[in-house]
């Protein structure tokens, strides 16, 4: 028995892959993802709030498509691309990605308690929806909860990363027709 | 809080988690996407001792109309699958359904949850029950005594209650008809949270008149209910709005937490209105 255990508990063994990297978990199948990414494979960036699925704080990628990390458990997550906050900045230098820059620059945190969770769920829906609204925006940042910064901000952050990202796509275009 | 201790169980076929629920009868639950399950199980307001994992099986995540002409989504199919179906995919006349999804919690919860656990849970406010209901929907279910078609007339029996037994999953739900003509609103606080009041129209039409329509309510009853005095003012040739009166005349709905039984009535009227002006706008 080890902290991810209790009495009453089986364990097994699940394989998560993590952001790219495989790693084998000896866990009780009530664990949830958050609290194996967390506590198993220590990686702290994703939070846990509310534990049912109303705030959004530990919103990972699943596939490529946000997903509530404590609506799930570790064991019904292996076969899956699991991506988190930690893959948003570069692992070698650890400079920021353009979302978290963008979430910089526009003030789109305070307390940053919610911010991991609005990072993947923005990342989520820009990787599908890369043509999205300042609306749709405001539509989706509805799925998590921020107390500080009144969300105007996040938005603000989140489009100003899709205006970024497309005019970078128009550009990356435009050299390839001239090639 | 963290969910109580259960056996965790990964069906590898139909017959096999079928035959699993049978031995294991009322101490297990199935689990797909476990956007209510595991919600309620962090609360300890369920503590099942097992989980037969079927979300595994992916010959129930499908979505197409079939040779009957009726479309049929696969159990597993998710919320988000179906909100960004292809209009070939979906086909004709059934946007309706498409566009409910909009109404269901927020994307983080659409991409996990599905078509089959929203019915087999059952809530009284869920846009899937309230569509099967509106659209004379089938669900199709298995258990080791075999496969068998259940009206959604007869499927939904209460708060959480179906006619579902222990040993039986949802395979697929079919819409039989196209319904060119309807159209699901609903009212919550905030978006995404579960709605006050929910209503759902299906209006039969000859060009520009309506000659008739289903009228549907979530939120008024232990399950979603056609309201048959509504859709008398319709195949009358009433007005939408007398056509929302009759309903909110007809419905005793609850008073609590969400609001009074009077209020509900107040939202009733303004939502059947919605949900025609929008059916007609299609």
């Amino acid at each position: 028995m080890n902290d991810t255990t209790g009495p009453g508990d089986d364990v097994q063994l699940i394989t998560l892959d993590v952001n790219g990297t495989s790693h084998e978990v000896i866990t009780a199948p009530r664990r949830t993802l958050v609290d194996v990414l967390r506590h198993d494979l220590r990686l702290t960036g994703t939070h846990v709030g509310c534990e049912h699925g109303i705030c959004g704080a530990c919103t990972v990628l699943v596939d490529g498509l946000p997903v509530r990390a404590c609506l799930m458990f570790a064991a019904q997550a292996e076969g899956a691309r699991i991506t988190t906050v930690e893959s948003l900045a570069d692992p070698a230098t650890g400079e920021l990605g353009d979302l978290q820059r963008a979430f910089t620059a526009h003030h789109g945190l305070q307390c940053g308690f919610c911010t991991p969770g609005f990072l993947m769920l923005a990342q989520g829906f820009l990787a599908e929806r890369p043509e999205a609204t300042k609306e749709d925006i405001r539509e989706v940042v509805a799925a998590n909860l921020c107390r500080c910064t009144g969300y105007q901000t996040i938005v603000e952050a989140i489009d100003a990363c899709a205006t970024a990202r497309r005019s970078q796509r128009a550009t990356g275009a435009e050299e390839e027709s001239c090639n | 809080m963290k969910p109580a201790p259960f056996r965790y169980h990964r069906a590898r076929d139909v017959e096999g988690a079928t035959a699993l629920l049978a031995e294991l009868s009322d101490e297990a639950k199935v689990i797909a996407g476990g956007q209510s399950l595991v919600a309620m199980m962090n609360f300890r307001l369920a503590r099942p001792g097992h989980l037969v994992d079927i979300a595994g099986l992916r010959e129930l995540d499908h979505l197409g109309v079939e040779a009957d002409g009726g479309l049929h989504i696969g159990a597993l199919t998710t919320h988000h699958t179906v909100e960004t179906a292809p209009a070939d995919r979906l086909g004709a006349g059934y946007e309706v359904i498409r566009d409910a999804m909009r109404w269901i919690g927020h994307l983080p919860i659409r991409t996990r949850g599905t078509v089959g656990g929203s019915i087999a849970h059952a809530d009284a406010t869920a846009e899937w029950c309230l569509l099967a209901v509106l659209l004379d929907a089938e669900l199709v279910a298995h258990s080791p005594r075999g496969r068998r078609r259940i009206p959604a007339g007869e499927f939904f029996f209460g708060y959480y209650t179906t006619a579902l037994d222990p040993d039986e999953i949802l395979l697929e739900v079919v819409f039989p008809r196209p319904a060119p003509h309807a159209a699901l609103t609903e009212f919550a606080e905030r978006r995404g949270d579960f709605a006050i009041v929910s209503a759902a129209v299906d209006l039969a039409t000859d060009g520009e008149d309506v000659r008739g329509g289903r009228v549907a309510l979530g939120g008024v009853a232990a399950m979603p209910v056609r309201v048959p005095e509504a859709e008398a003012v319709l195949a009358a040739g009433g007005s939408f709005r007398d056509c929302a009166e009759a309903a909110a005349s007809a419905v005793d709905p609850p008073s609590d937490a969400g609001g009074s039984g009077d209020y509900r009535k107040h939202l009733i009227r303004d939502l059947i209105e919605r949900a025609c002006e929008e059916a007609m706008s299609r």
